[in-house]
C-alpha cells in the first residue's frame, strides 16, 4: 500500500514537473537570468506548489500524525548551520550551470539523451562521494 | 549577434550533435555554453497557466506523499537515501522516483535544451549531488516542502541556492559568453 501511494504521488509530481515547463532547462535558466530576458514561470510553479502543499503540512504538524493516523516526524525547521549554507551554495552553482535539478533530471532520463544520463550519473557520484566522506570522517 | 542567437535557438541541442561555433567578439567556443545561451520566445498566457497548473500538481503529489506516507517529497533526499541504503523501507522511495518519470515516458518530454558538452553536465551534476546532500535538500525538499512547512531553515536554503544560481547564470551568460 505504501508502495502504491508513493508511486501515485510520484506520478502526479512528475506530471506537474512536465506540465509546468520545469523539465525545460531554458525555462529554469530564464528565471535565474534576472539580468536578461526574465522568464517568471518558476515563481508561479513554486507559488502554486507551496500553496497546495502548505495545508497538508499544517494538518500533519498539528496532529503529529498523517491522514492514516501514523506518527510523523517533521524535519527541524530552525537549525541554521554551515553545511546548510555551503550545500545550498554548491547546489545553486550546479543548478545554474545547467538549469537542471534532481526532479527534472530524473524526468529528463526519459529523453534517452546521453547528457541527461551523464548529469544524473554525476549527481549520484556526488551524493555517494559525500556519503563516503562523512562515513570516513563523521562530523 | 542576433543572427547567432537565432541560430542557437533553432539548434537541436542534443549530445549527438556537437555544435562548434564561436560566440561573440571574443571568440569563446560556444560549445559548452549553448544551452545557457539559448533564449526561448517570450512567455505566453498559456505558459503561465501551465506553470500554475503544473505547480498545483507538484503540490498535490507532495501533499499525497506527506498525508499518506508521512514522508517529505524531496527528490534529492529520497535519491540520497536510496544510494546510501538508508535504514527504513526502500520500496516507497524507489516507487516515488519511478513514478516521476512515468508521465514523461507516456507523453514525452519534448526536446529540452540540454547542455551540449558532457563535461559541463558532469560538473553541474556533481555540484548538485554534493550540494543537495550537504545542504539536506533541493528545489523540491527545501523550495516546495520546506517553505510549505514554514521552515526558516528551508527559506534560508532556498534564498541561498537561488542567489548562487542567479550569480552563476549572470557570470556564464553575461560576463563570459557575450
Amino acid at each position: 500500500m505504501k508502495f502504491v501511494t508513493a508511486l501515485c504521488a510520484g506520478v502526479v509530481f512528475g506530471a506537474g514537473l512536465l506540465l509546468s515547463g520545469m523539465t525545460e532547462p531554458a525555462n529554469v535558466l530564464g528565471f535565474l537570468d534576472v539580468f536578461g530576458d526574465w522568464r517568471p514561470q518558476l515563481a508561479l510553479v513554486m507559488g502554486a506548489a507551496v500553496s497546495v502543499t502548505a495545508p497538508a503540512f499544517l494538518y500533519v504538524r498539528r496532529r503529529g500524525r498523517n491522514a492514516r493516523g501514523e506518527p510523523v516526524e517533521l524535519p527541524d525547521r530552525r537549525r541554521i548551520d554551515s553545511p546548510l549554507v555551503a550545500g545550498a551554495t554548491l547546489f545553486g552553482i550546479g543548478w545554474g550551470l545547467s538549469g537542471i535539478c534532481p526532479g527534472p533530471g530524473i524526468v529528463l532520463l526519459s529523453t534517452r539523451s546521453g547528457i541527461a544520463f551523464v548529469f544524473m550519473g554525476a549527481v549520484i557520484v556526488g551524493m555517494a562521494a559525500l556519503t563516503l566522506l562523512r562515513r570516513a570522517a563523521p562530523g | 549577434m542576433r543572427l547567432l542567437q537565432s541560430g542557437i535557438r533553432s539548434w537541436p541541442l542534443t549530445w549527438q550533435e556537437p555544435a562548434r561555433v564561436t560566440c561573440g567578439a571574443h571568440g569563446h567556443p560556444a560549445v559548452i555554453y549553448a544551452a545557457l545561451n539559448a533564449r526561448l520566445p517570450s512567455v505566453t498566457t498559456a505558459d503561465a497557466w501551465h506553470a500554475l497548473a503544473g505547480g498545483a500538481l507538484i503540490g498535490v503529489g507532495s501533499a499525497t506523499l506527506l498525508l499518506l506516507n508521512g514522508r517529505i517529497a524531496g527528490v534529492s533526499g529520497i535519491l540520497g537515501n536510496v544510494i546510501r541504503a538508508a535504514p527504513g523501507e526502500q520500496g516507497w522511495r524507489i516507487a516515488f522516483l519511478l513514478g516521476l518519470i512515468v508521465p514523461a515516458m507516456i507523453f514525452g518530454a519534448g526536446s529540452p535544451l540540454l547542455p551540449v558538452d558532457w563535461r559541463w553536465a558532469a560538473a553541474s551534476g556533481l555540484l548538485v549531488g554534493i550540494g543537495t546532500q550537504l545542504g539536506s535538500g533541493c528545489t523540491s525538499g527545501h523550495g516546495v516542502c520546506g517553505l510549505a512547512n514554514l521552515s526558516v531553515r528551508s527559506l534560508l536554503a532556498t534564498l541561498v541556492f537561488m542567489g548562487a544560481a542567479v550569480v552563476t547564470v549572470l557570470v556564464v551568460r553575461h560576463l563570459v559568453v557575450t
